[in-house]
């Protein structure tokens, strides 16, 4: 093995990943902890890293109180009921009571909005997304985090917490290493705010061989959000909440702008509207939750995904009309050109004009993540002033294990809190973490150079695995000793695939196949003890892979638990169709014992702190 | 699509190796020059073609499912704060773009926060983060709801 130097540094607040939720911890750390240290851990590099990296072009959670076009209880309805009643009100609202001051800001350093000629407002797309030229979006919020850290470290990837051994259950720090010098880096912290990004590639994509990479979430989201916190024994909640995408076909450009402000429309390939067909038979599923309005995400997907399997497909988006007006056809192009330019591609390629032909739709794989329409993530406390007793232990967005916060994708029950949310959400944890070191909760961490030592020995193994195997086979890919990265990911994808509810089995699980899944994810796991990387590329595509699977075992955990299908559309528990409102209406949350690797599950309760006021049912 | 690098136009500067999201930009060691080594884990951000000074990355669809003969090129410049795209279509079909990236001069809006108003004694136990309630702009309080009203379980 290389002889990698250790670099070791102290600070006071560790923020792990410089995304939407990072860039906005890092920033606000530093407002209410004037003197302490505060240091970003990137994996990539913060001025294009994480989901925003190829930027936006829509903020999709604003509530605009100053106009009063929406306020934060009116967010929290929308959000339960797009998550069929199982969010995290408290924590929903809490965002969303705060997100207003973090789009003003964007605003103010240099954001370009659009806004409305005729109210000056920030033009709306929907209820809830203002539209921006949102290119440059990432590299604005990375120079606000730049000037609030004592220090950004680019190219590190974080791959474990390290625990306080005064104090159990107590965060340490972290430790990863750099992908290009391949030098060992050590943070011992007071505190930890986890703001890594959600899992991409768990389940197997549709797109094969080059294509891999594009799915629709980003391909270097890996599931640390998850895998970090799992590690120490930190609880998570909603796991089994993946998310399926209702996209355009192949490039997985977004719809949101075409059927919200384009008003384009679905249609199957007789040019029928499909979704009215599926109503009673969705209405036998979930009940009442059919009558809602807006009609819950997974729902429209649970409409498509059966139409096609009716044989009905393709679904195409219905462009040709509204493409027709030269102003929103460039909105319908630089929507893909500002955060999908692969879509823009592929209909390039395939000679697709949408002003003249209706182009597909199709319904993505799942992905786990907690910022988007879905909620998976940890156990976090809730604010003091909205949280009810087992919401709350102190410290707003502290997960189970003390010192440790999470915001973004990484914090599970808040719902759609996409860029603006997430961003906002790192602000909270900021600020309760620098409340945490002022309460001297983080006094007397030991973390012991034994602890660091071992870690090193165990993140650097799969070059040594790689070069002793290697030295066995005279070339090529195939080794008896060791698996690549690549390899195991492929085996990853397919059980999750086969077993979890991926798109081969049009989004179906059971039982039965969780538990052979459960098992198979097993094998992989101690298999993943042998993973050989070449270099330290390698070596970070070794460590992903660990993530993801620790983060799947989660998935697929919490899939078994919930004898329900409480979201058809995203997956179906073939053994439990129906929605049961009386045994599940709760929130699943899990613990992984550190020690053992076993899981534990347990329910809690959904509590609503919003009322129905406004009317729920649409006039049918 | 997924990023290559022309041999004549690359000068092995590493603009595009240092902005990678995926770290699949490096130096070739042979050539010295740029090459994207895993185009399976390229998201075709462009982070790399919008970096590099000299117009030397340029991206093809994925073989899987993209037919050949099409291009997106596109022209960041920071200065003018601008960008420009450029789409081109197998059949020839030709689509320009033109969007702001910024509305102020680069990064100068953006407060240093060390050197900002300190928060007031006793703010840190408060609800309110950075610039509330005040950049709310609702000239009101940070909203927050009686616990009196929460209810547990099925009903709303």
């Amino acid at each position: 093995m290389p002889k990698n130097k250790t670099v070791y540094e102290n600070c006071d607040v560790l923020v792990v990943g410089g995304g939407m939720a990072g860039t906005g911890a890092t920033f606000e750390a530093r407002h209410w902890g004037r003197d302490l240290k505060i240091i970003c851990v990137e994996k990539a590099n913060i001025d294009r890293s994480g989901a925003v990296a190829q930027g936006l072009y829509a903020i999709n959670c604003y509530m605009g109180m100053q106009w009063g076009e929406n306020q934060p209880e009116d967010h929290v309805r929308y959000a339960r009921n797009d998550l069929m009643g199982l969010v995290r009100e408290d924590l929903g609202y809490d965002m969303a009571r705060h997100v207003d001051s973090t789009v003003h800001m964007f605003d103010e350093w240099g954001l370009p909005m659009m806004r409305n000629e005729e109210t000056g407002r920030y033009q709306r797309e929907g209820k809830w997304q203002i539209m921006i030229h949102g290119e440059s979006y990432k590299p604005i919020v990375a120079e606000a985090a730049k000037k609030s850290a004592d220090k950004i470290y680019n190219r590190i990837m974080i791959t474990h917490l390290l625990m306080d051994e005064t104090k159990e259950n107590r965060v340490g720090g972290a430790v990863g290493f750099n992908m290009r010098t391949g030098n060992y880096h050590v943070f011992r912290a007071k505190t930890v705010i986890v703001a890594a990004g959600g899992a991409s590639h768990i389940f197997k994509p549709r797109a094969v061989g080059e294509g891999m990479g594009r799915t629709w979430y980003a391909p270097w989201s890996n599931g640390s959000a998850y895998a970090l916190p799992i590690d120490v024994g930190a609880k998570m909640t909603q796991m089994e909440n993946r998310i399926v995408l209702c996209r355009f076909k192949d490039g997985y450009g977004p719809v949101g702008a075409y059927f919200l402000h384009l008003k384009t429309y679905t249609q199957n390939a007789n040019g029928e509207n499909y979704e009215k067909k599926w109503y009673d038979q969705t209405k036998e599923l979930v009940g009442e939750y059919i009558d809602h309005h807006p009609t819950p995400t997974c729902l429209r997907n649970h409409a498509f995904i059966q139409e096609v399997m009716a044989g009905r497909g393709p679904i195409h988006m219905v462009t040709k009309e509204a493409f027709q007006d030269p102003h929103l056809e460039t909105i319908g192009w630089e929507n893909f050109l500002g955060m999908t330019v692969g879509q823009a591609v592929v209909w390039a390629s395939q000679n697709i004009d949408p002003k003249y032909q209706n182009p597909e739709l199709t319904t993505s794989e799942p992905y786990v993540m907690g910022s988007h329409a879905t909620c998976s993530g940890a156990w976090v406390s809730g604010p003091e002033d909205l949280s009810p007793p087992e919401y709350f232990w102190g410290y707003n967005r502290m997960t189970t294990v003390e010192g440790l916060f999470g915001a973004g994708d990484t914090v599970g029950g808040s719902a759609h809190k996409f860029s603006s949310g997430s961003f906002t959400e790192g602000r909270l944890a900021a600020k309760a973490a620098v409340k945490y070191i002022q309460d001297q909760k983080a006094e007397d961490i030991n973390v012991s150079e034994k602890q660091c030592e071992n870690f090193r020995e165990i993140i650097y193994k799969p070059l040594e695995n790689y070069k002793v195997g290697r030295n066995e086979i005279t070339a090529g890919t195939v080794s008896p000793s060791y698996i690549l990265p690549l390899q195991g990911l492929q085996r990853l994808q397919k059980i999750m695939d086969e077993y979890v509810g991926g798109i081969s089995f049009n989004y179906m699980t059971n039982e039965n196949t969780l538990k052979r899944g459960l098992e198979l994810l097993d094998l992989l796991k101690e298999d993943l003890e042998h993973v050989g990387a070449e270099d330290y590329h390698q070596l970070m595509r070794a460590w992903e892979l660990k993530h993801r699977t620790l983060t799947s075992q989660c998935v697929t955990e919490h899939t078994l638990f919930r004898e329900e299908t409480r979201w058809p559309g995203y997956y179906y528990r073939g053994d439990h169709m129906k929605l049961d409102d009386e045994n599940w209406h709760c929130l699943t949350v899990s613990r992984r014992d550190p020690k053992t690797g076993k899981f534990t599950m347990e329910k809690m309760p959904v509590y609503h702190i919003i009322d129905d006021e406004e009317k729920k049912f649409a006039a049918s | 699509m997924s990023t290559f690098v022309y041999m004549t136009k690359c000068d092995g500067c590493g603009h595009c190796v240092d902005i990678c999201p995926s770290d699949i930009m490096h130096i070739d060691p042979t050539t010295r020059r740029a090459v994207n080594i895993e185009p399976n884990m390229c998201w075709e951000c462009y982070s790399c073609v919008k970096a590099c000074p000299n117009e030397a990355i340029d991206a093809r669809g994925y073989a899987d499912f993209a037919p050949m003969g099409h291009s997106v090129r596109v022209l960041r410049e920071e200065e003018k704060g601008t960008i420009s795209w450029r789409i081109k279509f197998r059949n020839g079909t030709e689509k320009n773009f033109v969007s702001p990236i910024t509305t102020k001069p680069w990064g100068e809006y953006i407060p240093k926060l060390a050197e900002a108003d300190q928060p007031d004694q006793g703010e840190i136990n408060s609800q309110i983060l950075y610039s509330e309630p005040k950049g709310l702009n609702t000239k009101k309080e940070l909203p927050t709801i009686s616990k009196s009203s929460f209810k547990k379980g099925v009903y709303y």
